[in-house]
């Protein structure tokens, strides 16, 4: 079956006044349809512009998409023209970002914003669209929507200005829909209020989504395949289960390391952080860019940057000791 | 090594803290915020008090107002038996030197045009410790105390990393020997690997040094890891608190008890059968808080009684005391979910 979108090879770059800076260096993976796949790391992995760059969102200048293919309905992406791209962008593939504040418009009503989400796409009539706005802001749970649709965004609190950009992006029936960091600013109770939202919503409507979190928390429980980014690499993909169970990657070891687990207290069991600091993005990576933080690096590791590569069915590991590594989760588990 | 001891080193006591609501030409005042609205807790020595809620519930507010950064409308703090509330400035400021405080933000909180050396060195000329020379002396030891290259000591906040820029804070908050650390939010704005090296940093510190801290923080897990006890903050109030097994794992508060079952963990065979508590609605305008219990329009416990009387905060602790502000608090118990 061909993939609803495949991302080939993808780099992208920011110039800069201090140089280049390297924050996508050749990323690939698919995504099915129906799928639910998380993209794992911290801040400065790429976890983000890699999205962001195949939505055709990455500001040109500083930033540019360097190289790469992005395979989605028979079109590559980053051929696509500026128009073209955008009716993608509302209709087909929809994102929702960690701050809706700053998404949101703030001096228009929130039912107008939906609707000229629809208007463009959809052939509807303006009392169609009305309809629709209403509708939406009930699946979602805004309580008296068809008042409330009259409202300006700061009428909204956090959670339920989140809940209107979920709204937004569903407008259109969208195959694919990026959350990135969608809970983050959000209070906790309200967090897992938004996440049981889009949970839900994408099964009931078969939507492909994506996670981007640096929260391996949080992914734990809500996506069927999990890709791990490290300064701009793809260094784990597997499915949740093995990338948890079967980790082959130090990387992603570490983070699992770094989590207390769950009866766990710290006079007992001392969590085991990754030492060092995150890399400097503007050096051109050589050796595996990991190696300064990684417990298993060997010579080779500083000579040559390993490359994703198969380690079991479904499973790829970026690291000329994985197997190493699994050895040591194996023993952990 | 410092034990927790059952030596009251900090006692708070209906403690309040009201923000006005100012409108018009003349800032009249229209209403107050009650972000603090009447806390009472104590911190034993050689402890750590998990504080943990919602934003906007208050538990920043409670760490300032308790070391005096921001005064209280009401209540008293008494540390090692003496009332702080009551103590005039400088009395106060000499006290400081008992109390430090680590921040959130390590991008905001040290002074972009000092060197690390001046930053960690201004609590010891404040209270006047020591000649110049010790004190470089003793910067250069506390540097190394929590993982820096002594001989940083020169260089601008802008060359470390967030990771490095929070042990610069906690080298500055340990400069004068405290006995109180209220470290609010230490690592939320840290990445996850940083996290770890600072949370053992801190413990490590906590032992080596006899602290005893205030940890206010928004993750659950992470709290529950560190914390020897928990108090939950909704809307100003404790609503619950006790030991952290009794707080996590026999949750008397609804509020609690949702929270608690709303912590990711990250392991899948787990989270197939976790079950979250998904709270209906809104956390409410701190400005208008609901009546009588401030959760009772989230609860699917409350009753009448709920909408009407503040539920007294009591004890129902059977060996360990364990603290609930919730009227209906016997028949939640037992019915905690997930974890």
């Amino acid at each position: 079956m061909a993939h609803l979108l495949e991302v080939r090879d993808l780099v992208t770059r920011f110039y800069t006044e201090d140089g280049a800076v390297h924050a996508v260096n050749g990323i690939s993976y698919t995504l099915d349809e129906g799928e639910s796949l998380g993209i794992v790391g911290e801040s400065g992995s790429g976890k983000t512009v890699g999205v962001l760059s195949l939505m055709g969102l990455i500001p040109d200048p500083p930033g540019r998409v360097e190289r790469g293919e992005v395979f989605f309905a028979d079109n590559d992406l980053l051929k696509l023209s500026a128009d073209q791209l955008r009716d993608i962008r509302g209709r087909e593939i929809a994102m929702i970002f960690q701050d809706p504040m700053t998404s949101l418009n703030p001096v228009l009503t929130v039912g107008y914003q939906i609707a000229e989400i629809m208007r463009p796409h959809l052939n509807l009539s303006q009392e169609e669209i009305t309809e629709r706005t209403v509708e939406l802001m009930e699946l979602v749970g805004i309580p008296n929507a068809a008042s409330r649709r009259k409202d300006f965004p700061h009428q909204f609190s956090g959670g339920q200005r989140q809940r209107i950009m979920i709204a937004m992006s569903l407008a259109c029936n969208p195959s694919v829909l990026i959350a990135d960091e969608p809970t983050t600013a959000l209070d906790v109770t309200i967090q897992a209020q938004i996440i049981d939202l889009v949970k839900r919503l994408s099964e009931q409507f078969g939507m492909a989504t994506i996670w981007i979190t640096h929260d391996l928390g949080v992914v734990a429980g809500l996506v069927n395949r999990v890709i791990v980014m490290y300064a701009g690499f793809i260094v784990e993909s597997a499915s949740v289960l093995d990338l948890y169970k079967k980790t082959s990657h130090p990387y992603t070891l570490g983070l699992l390391q770094s989590l207390p687990s769950l009866h766990a207290t710290i006079a007992t069991d001392r969590l085991i952080p990754i030492e060092g600091a995150p890399p400097d993005l503007l050096q051109a990576p050589v050796h595996c860019p990991f190696a300064p933080r990684c417990q298993f690096a060997v010579d080779q590791c500083w000579q040559e940057n390993p490359p994703l590569q198969r380690v079991a069915s479904n499973h790829d590991s970026a690291c000329w000791r994985w197997q190493d590594v699994r050895a040591a989760t194996e023993q952990l588990a | 090594m410092s034990e927790v001891t059952k030596e009251v080193l900090l006692e708070v006591r209906d403690l309040k803290k009201y923000f006005p609501i100012r409108r018009g030409l003349f800032r009249r005042q229209v209403g107050e915020i009650k972000a603090v609205d009447g806390v009472s807790f104590d911190i034993y020595q050689g402890e750590t008090l998990g504080l943990v809620g919602e934003s906007g519930g208050g538990k920043s507010t409670t760490g300032w107002t308790i070391i005096r950064d921001l005064e209280p409308t009401a209540g008293s703090v008494r540390f090692q038996g003496q009332d702080l509330s009551i103590l005039a400035h400088g009395e106060m400021r000499r006290m400081r030197r008992h109390i430090q405080m680590i921040f959130q933000d390590p991008y905001a909180s040290l002074n972009p045009r000092m060197t690390v050396g001046s930053i960690v060195s201004e609590p010891l000329e404040v209270h006047k410790i020591g000649t110049s020379d010790q004190r470089r002396a003793r910067v250069q030891e506390l540097l190394e105390i929590v993982g820096l290259n002594p001989g940083f000591i020169n260089r601008y906040p802008h060359e470390f990393s967030g990771g490095q820029r929070q042990r610069i804070g906690i080298a500055r908050a340990l400069a004068t020997n405290p006995t109180f650390v209220v470290a609010d939010e230490p690592i939320s704005a840290l990445d996850v690997s940083i996290q770890a090296q600072v949370v053992n940093l801190l413990w490590d510190l906590k032992h080596e040094f006899g602290l005893t801290y205030l940890f206010i923080a928004h993750d659950l897990s992470m709290v529950r890891y560190i914390s020897d006890r928990v108090a939950v903050m909704y809307l100003g109030r404790v609503v619950e608190m006790g030991s952290t097994e009794d707080v996590y794992r026999s949750s008397l508060h609804p509020y609690t008890q949702a929270l608690v079952s709303a912590i990711p963990v990250a392991d899948p065979e787990v989270e197939m059968t976790r079950q979250p508590i998904i709270l209906e609605g809104d956390v409410p305008n701190p400005a208008n808080p609901p009546s009588g219990c401030h959760f009772h329009p989230r609860c699917v416990h409350a009753t009448e009684i709920c909408l009407q009387d503040d539920p007294e905060f009591r004890n129902l602790g059977q060996d360990a005391e364990h603290w609930v502000a919730c009227h209906h608090a016997e028949q939640v118990q037992g019915q905690t979910f997930g974890n």
